[in-house]
């Protein structure tokens, strides 16, 4: 019964630190970038404001907004909140981890996508559809590449649930695996294209050429908008928190004793201020790419994930 | 019996060397090649080195210092000097798309696989998988050299082709020392010679685009103009 409650807890404790360590994952990306560039950047805690003055602020609708418009920002919230709290962060002892299914994952992110499109859409106005349009175009090439990816993990390790894959990969003695590091690279591809990262699309901007993700969401405001925005942070959040809990899972606490929980906190954490610098060094480093280059890009994503699987034959000699 | 470990860390260094590949036939831009092949280089060094220490051969060491040193300085810098002399286009003409590219790349390497594993049935594992590797990469620079139309990326079509064939000389036991030195050597001269080709075509054509040389003949120059 005691096993039941702690299990409880510990996913109310997930659920809580995503929510509260999203917005300064991407304040530190936002910081990393704005150092690196010679600026001063804004404080760890700027997005933390930003959304509590949202939340304050009217939400202004047009008036032909109907219901789709209304009610995207929830849900995309709170699936986006789902899925980032399914992914084993500190611990792969979690009720819901039974659940914390690879496809089950991408489902819940495509679902997000595709009323974040028809949202877009919805008012008619002409930025709206051109946010929607690309979005679902990157998102047709990087939906394949995902599935590649998880088609390569799951050939290996014969699960697409995330917390056997990373108790397998904590577990056994796997090294390097050639086959891994192509998977690594791909689906780092594919989350920053997912994730509107700079050479895919530029999350700062409001250049009417460029924005992707900003285009459709342009005519959010007030608590809507705080909605979404948080929404791209868990986003953000989320693949730091995947790749991390597929490739690096060491640190994950394996079973409910309270100093595992707490070396598996901390490390969770570290993982995700690593990514964040790591991501925002790789954004100053890179320019933006025109959109008809992403099918490139995302091609590339593409056939990483494929040649992965080509090798994992190899590798096993079958 | 050296352990898995070690084996897994060259592979993964044969497999980056496979990646810039990949990245070579990915790159727009001419100096974006140059970089993604010094880089190459760096990986075949890193790879030599790393066999040299598992396989106890301290020749290998030369091998690699000879790539680090050739391919990963000095045929960059020369290759980036000759582009900035003759202040060629930064972008390269593909003859292929991109992406056709590097589909065409990932057939190749289902192929070299399909080729090394019947022939190596007998062998270790982990002996195919680096002859798969190596000879994937020789395909992918014959696959460059094929689709870029710019005569400097032919070069370092090339140079990764022989990348390839390094890889896959250092991963077998025992490449006897003058081989490893005749090939660097070799490749040093056939890089002298594709340098004073490039200054031929870029004197006569104007241009570092292979495709006039179709339609040349051999006409004296005074002839042509």
């Amino acid at each position: 019964m005691t096993g039941a409650i702690v299990a409880i807890v510990l996913q109310l404790a997930q659920l809580g630190l995503v929510l509260v360590l999203a917005p300064a994952a991407t304040g530190l990306v936002r910081l990393v970038k704005a150092r690196l560039l010679g600026r001063r950047g804004p404080p760890l805690v700027q997005p933390y404001r930003d959304l509590a003055k949202l939340l304050r602020k009217e939400a202004v609708m047009a008036d032909n907004a109907s219901w789709v418009y209304r009610v995207t920002p929830y849900i995309v919230f709170a699936l986006l909140w789902l899925a980032a709290a399914l992914v084993p962060t500190f611990t792969t002892r979690l009720p819901f981890s039974p659940a914390a299914d690879l496809i089950a994952l991408v489902a819940l992110l495509g679902s997000a996508r595709f009323l974040q499109a028809l949202a877009g859409m919805d008012v008619g106005t002409s930025f709206g559809g051109i946010g929607s349009s690309r979005e679902m175009m990157i998102a047709t090439l990087a939906e394949p590449a995902v599935l590649m990816v998880i088609f390569t993990i799951s050939l290996f390790i014969h699960s697409t649930s995330i917390p056997s894959i990373a108790e397998f990969v904590l577990g056994s003695e796997v090294g390097i695996r050639v086959s891994f590091l192509l998977a690594l690279i791909s689906l780092t591809m594919v989350a920053i294209a997912e994730t509107g990262r700079i050479p895919i699309d530029n999350p700062a901007t409001h250049l009417e050429l460029t924005m992707v993700h900003e285009a459709m969401v342009l005519e959010y405001s007030g608590r809507h908008l705080a909605l979404i925005e948080a929404a791209g942070m868990l986003r953000l959040l989320f693949y730091l928190s995947l790749i991390a809990g597929i490739f690096v899972p060491w640190g994950l606490a394996e079973s409910g004793a309270g100093p595992a929980i707490a070396i598996g906190v901390a490390a969770y954490v570290a993982k995700t201020v690593g990514g964040s610098i790591l991501l925002g060094v790789f954004e100053v480093s890179i320019a933006k790419m025109r959109v008809f280059r992403v099918a490139e890009f995302l091609g590339g994503a593409l056939l990483l994930g494929l040649l992965g699987a080509i090798f994992l034959y190899v590798s096993t000699g079958t | 019996m050296i352990g898995r470990i070690e084996f897994d860390i060259a592979h993964a260094l044969s497999a980056s060397v496979l990646l810039l590949s990949f990245a070579l036939l990915y790159q727009r831009r001419v100096s974006g090649v140059i970089e993604a092949f010094a880089l190459q280089a760096v990986a075949v060094a890193a790879a030599a080195a790393w066999q040299a220490f598992t396989q106890d051969a301290p020749h290998l060491y030369i091998t690699a210092l000879i790539a680090l040193l050739f391919k990963a300085m000095v045929i960059p810098i020369a290759l980036s000097r000759i582009v900035r002399k003759l202040g060629m286009h930064k972008t390269i003409e593909t003859v292929l798309g991109v992406n056709l590219a590097l589909l065409a790349g990932v057939g190749l390497v289902a192929l070299s696989i399909l080729l090394v594993f019947p022939a190596t049935s007998v062998a270790a594992v982990l002996t195919r998988e680096n002859l798969a590797l190596a000879l994937s990469i020789v395909l992918l620079g014959l696959l460059m050299m094929i689709t870029r139309r710019n005569a400097v990326t032919q070069v370092i079509g090339f140079m990764s082709l022989e990348n390839g064939l390094v890889l896959a000389a250092v991963g077998v036991k025992g490449m006897p020392l003058v081989v490893e030195m005749s090939i660097a050597f070799s490749v040093l001269i056939a890089f002298l010679v594709f340098g004073m080709f490039i200054f031929r075509i870029r004197e006569r054509f104007d241009t570092l685009d292979l495709q006039y040389l179709e339609a040349f003949r051999g006409d004296h120059q005074s002839e042509r103009s």
